[in-house]
């Protein structure tokens, strides 16, 4: 007879530019009271928003860590500042955490020492997954945009690792070296003002016809529909999925986790979960789009027309 | 410099030749490349009798085989980089971990570059690939401004590719998954970006709507100057305001600062365009070729004349500017 | 890529009264040598070649249906196109024709809003990159036609062809001036 592991939980790091103090509680509240293995924390988005969290870093790490929760330090996904580029090196061969590379700048740092590959480093086949685990990885957290057959793939051929998939949240998209932002604020984006704050879950972006497409979140763009696997469990089990990833956003993440852990045990049906999920954060639209290999379709109507401007 | 011309089909890689390429790049016509779209690209005969052309006039082919293999289908990756090996390619341009190293270790006297998709922005990244895969030429992504450039070049052991004409990457490249999200078919896993199977254009009483899966990604008014359905150049409706959110429909126009990009060391400039017809290769290898042929004997370059060919009538210096950001 | 000229309006209102009927074999001759002349074109063109394309030129009173079947291909004249053609390209008879012998860039023509394109874009690209790369040259695979004669079928065609340039180009003047 075989064992099986239970399903990990991790808590992806926040995205978006959520005030410091907020930011803090948030990890404590994690730590006190919710029921995720794992804990993904640091700035992946914009380096300029660094500052800002370095002084509750510390603290946030160390009630994590004393809750029982394995710790991820996640690196920047785009580097190219050279000052970007030192403190991913620095994070990498600090040595002190387990830490998530969200770009090679940060892998070429870690080889030979256990580490987790993030979501934004392209891994899409066994070969690159196997190469990566033979440089340490221990963990890795697949692109959202692999679809079901991919995902099952890499985890047969990579037992020596555990495979994370995107289970909740907005999925990123992309990446870009121009704040959109501060480009909709009319702002450099060297004196951008930090304006992202005002949108802790995002910029909504509508389409010309009035629908609800994506969101901005400063250099990066997000799907305005929340990824939400809740009910395509038994098949990520059966894929040989070791984790599920839980992306913040602005909504009660604890209730998300305690939802996610309840179906994963079998104390709640996964329909139920998914109503759950939906009272938790009301609004918007859920998606499996990507697992299912689906283009994604217009889901709701925008709130912009309603009352604000139609042009510029 | 070296010019690396764009060849989306065998009659187009003659007219690159012609016309003043060094270099032409080109890939099969399957998902492994990243214009894998209706109607182009190369068969491995054709691949064999383009380089031989290629060769007769000294210039080189690069095959590029630069999307992300499909897990538990490599085996269409890897056949791809022993046939342009055996077709006597003058480079592999390739973006996946595991396919460079399925290169490296196959073919460890093949030339390798390091394709934009792989989004090695950094000289850490860069260096990582010429370590552990022996590449020898990185493209660098569209997100860097020249004196970043400059410093790149300074601080690796490889050469450096840049575009210098043609679509423009708004995101950092591999790292997109806009046409995925609304179409279902991306550049990293299909090789296309915004695929034509999911493109309508339709005529309002003048206005051209364009729309990519099920969404409408623009309105041109009459006689105003279209665009592909790009979701990144798309028009899109904000609380802070409606119009082009991530970046205007314009394409890439590097010719000002061929200067500056040769002071920065970089030793290839790069045309994108292996989806466009010959007269686009014709008229914009040509004019480049002019360009960089004044610049080596220090007199002034001639006018640029391309305007016509670009997406949008217009163009962009793009993130060269550190103002783009 | 210079800007594209249309023919005037005297030559379409001239062209309107007259029969499409005898227009109809030179069509499929032409259309015939330039298959036979490049087969490749139906590789490219793969599952597209069972498709019917619409080619509607903007300055003249009839417009073609092509449908490039590898074993039947046709050319049709038309007074119009048929409703639920998968596909329609409209613009210039001379951007329509530069489009074919390279001359044009496609891409080009539909930013600058010359050339329009509504239904199966995929069919359209498909079309368009096939017959780029065949280096399809109207001139030449027409005159193939007149076996020994085609020579001089080839330069009278070559002349037709850069009058008809010459009287379009005319007409673009004529245009621009405000006398109507």
């Amino acid at each position: 007879m075989t064992t099986t592991t239970p399903m990990k939980l991790t808590l992806g790091p926040v995205l978006f530019n959520w005030e410091p103090d907020v930011w803090r509680d948030f990890y404590f509240r994690i730590a006190d009271e919710s029921a995720v293995d794992a804990v993904a924390v640091g700035e992946v988005v914009c380096s300029k928003r660094m500052p800002f969290f370095d002084d509750h870093f510390p603290a946030v790490l160390e009630r994590l860590t004393a809750a029982g929760k394995e710790v991820l330090v996640s690196s920047l996904a785009l580097v190219t500042l050279e000052r970007e580029r030192k403190r991913t090196a620095e994070l990498a061969q600090a040595g002190e955490w387990l830490v998530e590379a969200n770009d090679i700048s940060c892998i070429c740092h870690l080889a030979g020492r256990p580490h987790v590959v993030g979501p934004f480093v392209n891994v899409y086949n066994e070969g690159t997954a196997q190469w990566f685990a033979a440089q340490g990885a221990r963990r890795i957290c697949l692109p959202p945009e692999l679809p079901l057959k991919s995902i099952a793939a890499i985890a047969a051929a990579t037992p020596q690792a555990e495979i994370e998939v995107f289970a909740f949240g907005r999925a990123p998209l992309a990446i870009s070296a121009r704040c959109y932002h501060a480009r909709l604020h009319k702002l450099a984006k060297d004196n951008c003002r930090f304006v992202c704050a005002a949108d802790p879950d995002g910029l909504p972006v509508d389409t010309l016809d009035d629908e609800r497409f994506l969101v901005v979140n400063g250099v990066q763009t997000l799907a305005h529909a929340c990824t939400n696997l809740i009910l395509d469990l038994d098949d990520l089990v059966q894929a040989n999925v070791a984790s599920l990833r839980l992306s913040p956003q602005h909504c009660d993440m604890v209730a998300v986790i305690r939802t996610f852990r309840e179906v994963l045990d079998g104390k709640m049906p996964p329909e139920r979960g998914f109503r759950e999920l939906a009272a938790i954060y009301p609004d918007v639209p859920t998606t499996n789009d990507f697992l299912r290999a689906r283009a994604t379709t217009a889901k709701s109507p925008g709130l912009v027309s309603a009352n604000t401007v139609r042009s510029l | 410099m070296e010019l690396i011309c764009p060849a989306g089909t065998p009659a187009a890689l003659r007219t690159a030749v012609d016309a003043g390429a060094d270099a032409a790049y080109c890939g099969f016509a399957d998902a492994t490349n990243a214009r894998n779209f209706p109607g182009l690209n190369f068969s491995r005969r054709e691949l064999a009798e383009g380089i031989a052309y290629a060769h007769r006039s000294d210039v080189k082919v690069l095959v590029a085989i630069n999307t992300f293999p499909t897990a538990g289908a490599q085996a269409l990756w890897h056949r791809a980089v022993d046939d342009a090996v055996a077709a006597g390619a003058d480079a592999l341009i390739i973006a996946d971990v595991g396919l460079i190293d399925y290169a490296a270790r196959t073919h460890p006297d093949q030339r390798l570059h390091l394709s934009v998709q792989a989004a090695a922005s950094n000289p850490d990244a860069i260096g990582f690939y010429v370590r552990r895969f022996g590449v020898r030429r990185v493209v660098l992504p569209r997100v860097l401004t020249v004196s970043e450039i400059a410093a790149i070049t300074r601080a690796i052991d490889c050469e450096t590719e840049v575009f210098i004409f043609g679509g423009l990457c708004v995101m950092a490249e591999g790292r997109c998954s806009l046409s995925s999200h609304v179409t279902g078919q991306s550049p990293n896993m299909n090789g296309v970006c915004s695929p034509a199977s999911h493109v309508t254009y339709r005529e309002e009483g003048g206005t051209l709507v364009s729309r990519l899966g099920d969404f409408t990604i623009n309105r041109f008014a009459k006689g105003e100057p279209a665009a592909y359905p790009t979701l990144c150049k798309g028009r899109f409706k904000t609380s802070l305001g409606s119009g082009y959110l991530f970046e205007d429909p314009v394409s890439l126009d590097a010719a000002a600062i061929l200067p500056g990009l040769r002071a920065a060391g970089v030793t290839a400039l790069k045309i994108e365009g292996r989806q466009r017809s010959r007269a686009y290769i014709e008229g914009v290898v040509r004019g480049f070729r002019e360009q960089l042929d004044a610049l080596d004997v220090g007199e002034k370059p001639p006018a640029d004349r391309l305007a016509t060919l670009t997406e949008g009538q217009s163009s962009t210096l793009g993130a060269y500017r550190k103002n783009w950001r | 890529m210079p800007p594209v000229p249309t023919l005037p309006r005297l030559i379409t209102r001239t062209l309107q009264p007259l029969p499409l009927g005898p227009l109809q074999l030179p069509l499929s001759l032409v259309l015939r040598s330039v298959v036979a002349r490049h087969p490749h074109i139906f590789e490219r063109l793969g599952e597209h070649a069972h498709k019917r394309f619409g080619l509607e030129p903007s300055d003249l009173p009839f417009s073609f249906v092509l449908a490039p079947h590898p074993e039947t291909p046709s050319l049709v004249a038309v007074r119009s196109l048929p409703a639920g053609i998968p596909v329609r390209i409209a613009g210039p008879l001379l951007a329509l024709l530069g489009l074919i012998d390279g001359s044009y860039d496609g891409d080009a023509l539909f930013f600058s809003r010359d050339l329009v394109v509504e239904g199966d874009v995929e069919a359209v690209l498909a079309l368009r990159n096939a017959i780029d790369d065949a280096g399809v040259d109207l001139v030449a695979d027409t005159a193939a036609l007149f076996g020994p004669l085609a020579p001089l079928s080839e330069r009278l065609l070559a002349g037709a062809l850069l009058r008809l340039k010459d009287v379009a180009g005319a007409a673009k003047h004529e245009g621009a001036r405000t006398w109507n």
